[in-house]
């Protein structure tokens, strides 16, 4: 076969191409419509008459609504935080005590009757070990709960109404409607937020969606945000009121960061990712009464474990290094001390602390464990007791001992509300930012994606910290 | 012992439902390949878990499946691999899921397709069927979410637009396990050339334009005699779709 005639082909198809005229491509689809309507025409009946009412139209109504369609979002948003935060406390405390309190020490013992040396018991059981049982704890029950939830409104057909909802704020900022579905998404794991932006046509809009999909808060920050939330936040106001407070505070970072995505979006799309917003199609599924149980089971399997795997793989190593810096000493001071020393400055321009920039960096492989590592950290520097000794990972049993080892290391209000923006506002994790890497392939692109969220995040705990200092 | 009757229709050829085997993802050495293609949100990954026994996650957003999974089956102790593609509304555009979807059907060589419609959007999702019968000549119409369908007061005859497409269609509820067998025993007669399709093409384009076809494939069928869809290459070409200018090149068609 001859490439000379393939070329000929090619050529002749040019010229016809002239002849024809450039309305083929709608010459084409009209053609392909009328025939899909004679098609129909034949073969199907309607019955208009008992077609007028439709439930599915009524619901649409009113959550697609100008004034009800974003409030009864929130509402949503925040049942199912409610849900998630109230219920995963129970099984949490459970694990922790069985992960922490009785196979921990259960090890150790075995550890010292084999007569592990105290570095390789210290670096398999303290560093190893207790890494992972602390995402277990903390991650598979709210997991649990919130993966099976989202689904359950997924399968029911309320995602695409969402897309529909946003749709006039996304395309003042120049991005896509659809990116209102991959940000969902990202709520759940920012690395299958990043792969879902596949379904948005255009490559600049694609852009957008995946560099500004880590403003979506992941599922591994949203314990810290609770936690830190509880302790402080909850802490300012009448107990009465100190869980709302604490809710209102944790939804108030979400949607802080969904403005943050806007106006990142918008940012770009004004600047190096100029363009046209394309226009799409987006068809609002009928509303479908969710399969119960088996979307209950698929979430569990496909998600919940997946993701905690993929936290377990990462915790293990990231618990080697913790115990790893904590024990090496140079000179007098281990490499963590000297660290956290060094970094201390920095972090008090930011209202943080040398511990908490540390702990961020210790972390990248999984947000899960930044609250361990800064509690972690925070026991060896301040050298206050109740830990179990230099880099351990722990968790402390209640919430007010957490509290009470953070303000033992300096921790004030403003510390706690800056590491929540700082949680929001970071580089994605070391998956995601693979997965970035992977959907552009462009190392330009993901490392802009890596580093634009850890500039946001200092200037916006720096203005903080500056703004509260000046008034207080 | 009281002995159970079976119905009618379990009893029958036709809803022979036994004779499948679901493989999950064990796709190594298959005797046929089926492409499952439709419309975002038609239910595409519902049947494509109900024949294989697979749990993909299946959701109701269009585009949730974004690249093409992969599962298999047996039935009457043949293999077939079924390749589930992403959603697409049209073959003429070129998004990467569209993409995904286009590139299977048109160089995946499938053995057969079947495409998931809506039964009660039929007129929207027939753009595509259409275009995918421009494509191939092996394909089944799979008449999905019929339940939906009848709560709307929608009644689609399925041997009129069979008549009408050349194709066969079958009537299913994915969702309920509903017209499973009678699909499975339609992708076993069609993998083995037990029916044959005579697809409908699409006709009312204006004449020049239709000369125009006629003759670019004419030349594609001479440089490639084997080649089944030169029509639809025609129609790409004229388009100036690089791709597939890119395609002839390599010799990817053949």
């Amino acid at each position: 076969m001859s490439t000379k005639n393939i070329e000929h082909i090619i050529e002749l198809s040019k010229d016809l191409r002239w002849q024809i005229g450039d309305d083929f491509h709608d010459v084409l689809s009209e053609s392909i419509y009328a025939e899909a309507s004679k098609i129909v025409e034949s073969s199907v009946k309607k019955d208009d008459q008992k077609r007028r009412f439709r439930i599915d139209a009524q619901i649409d109504k009113i959550v697609t609504s100008k004034v009800w369609g974003f409030p009864i979002m929130l509402l949503l948003l925040g049942v199912v935080l409610w849900l998630t935060i109230i219920g995963a406390n129970y099984p949490s405390s459970m694990l922790a005590s069985l992960l922490l309190d009785m196979i921990h020490p259960m090890l150790k013992n075995g550890a010292n009757f084999l007569d592990f040396p105290w570095w390789l018991s210290g670096f398999l059981i303290d560093g190893v070990y207790l890494a992972v049982a602390w995402v277990i704890a903390v991650m598979l029950p709210p997991m649990a709960i919130f993966f099976p939830l989202f689904t359950l409104l997924e399968d029911f057909g309320y995602l695409p109404r969402v897309a529909f909802n946003m749709d006039a704020l996304f395309k003042k900022s120049g991005a896509h409607g659809k990116q209102a579905l991959t940000m969902s998404m990202g709520f759940g794991c920012n690395a299958a937020g990043v792969v879902a932006t596949r379904i948005i046509d255009s490559p600049r809009e694609r852009l957008i969606a995946i560099i500004t999909n880590n403003f979506s808060l992941c599922n591994g920050r949203w314990p810290t945000q609770i936690l830190l939330a509880t302790i402080f936040i909850g802490a300012v106001v009448p107990e009465s009121y100190s869980s709302l407070a604490s809710l209102s505070a944790v939804i108030g970072i979400a949607v802080l960061g969904i403005f943050f995505m806007f106006f990142f979006s918008w940012a770009l799309s004004k600047t190096v990712l100029k363009g046209e917003v394309s226009t799409f199609n987006l068809e609002l599924p009928p509303y479908r009464p969710p399969v119960f149980w088996k979307t209950i089971y698929t979430s569990l399997i496909d998600r919940t474990l997946i993701v905690l795997w993929r936290a377990i793989v990462f915790a293990a190593p990231a618990g080697a290094v913790i115990w790893l810096i904590c024990n090496i000493y140079i000179g007098s001071e281990s490499i963590a001390a000297w660290l956290v020393h060094s970094l201390d400055g920095f972090g008090f321009l930011l209202g943080l602390n040398g511990v908490v920039l540390l702990a961020y960096i210790v972390a990248i492989p999984a947000n899960e464990i930044v609250i361990p590592t800064i509690l972690m950290l925070t026991v060896m520097v301040v050298g206050i007791g109740g830990g179990a000794g230099a880099g351990v990972m722990f968790e402390l049993d209640s919430v007010t001992a957490t509290g009470d080892v953070l303000k033992a290391g300096g921790w004030t209000l403003l510390t706690a509300v800056n590491v929540m923006l700082f949680s929001l506002l970071h580089n994605p994790c070391s998956t995601t930012i693979y997965t970035i890497y992977k959907e552009t392939k462009s190392k330009k692109w993901t490392t802009i994606a890596s580093i634009l969220p850890v500039i946001a995040g200092f200037v916006v705990t720096f203005l903080v910290a500056q703004v509260w200092r000046i008034f207080s | 012992m009281e002995k159970q009757t079976k119905s009618a229709c379990e009893t029958c050829s036709h809803y022979n439902a036994e004779g499948l085997k679901k493989l999950g993802v064990n796709t190594e050495s298959f005797d046929f390949v089926v492409a499952l293609a439709g419309n975002p949100n038609t239910g595409k990954s519902t049947v494509f878990n109900a024949l294989t026994g697979l749990r993909q996650h299946t959701g109701n957003w269009p585009g949730k499946t974004v690249a093409r999974a992969e599962g298999a089956f047996e039935y009457n102790a043949q293999k077939y691999k079924l390749v589930d593609l992403p959603g697409t509304y049209s073959l003429l555009s070129t998004s990467e899921d569209e993409e995904v979807a286009r590139d299977f059907i048109l160089f995946g060589k499938p053995t057969l397709t079947v495409i998931v419609v809506d039964a009660s959007r039929l007129e929207r999702n027939l753009n595509l069927v259409l275009q995918i019968l421009e494509i191939t000549d092996h394909a089944i119409l799979c008449l999905n979410l019929m339940d939906e369908a009848k709560r709307n007061h929608i009644e689609v005859d399925a041997r009129i637009l069979a008549k009408d497409l050349g194709i066969p269609v079958v009537a299913t509820s994915a969702r309920f396990k509903e017209g499973i067998p009678e699909l499975l025993k339609t992708i076993s007669d069609l993998a083995n050339r037990k029916i044959t399709c005579k697809p409908h093409k699409i006709k009312n384009i204006p004449k020049n334009i239709e000369k125009a076809v006629e003759e670019l494939s004419t030349s594609i069928k001479k440089e490639y005699p084997t080649i089944a869809n030169s029509r639809w290459l025609a129609f790409r070409l004229l388009e100036g779709d690089k791709q597939v200018i890119e395609g002839l090149r390599t010799g990817k068609f053949v």
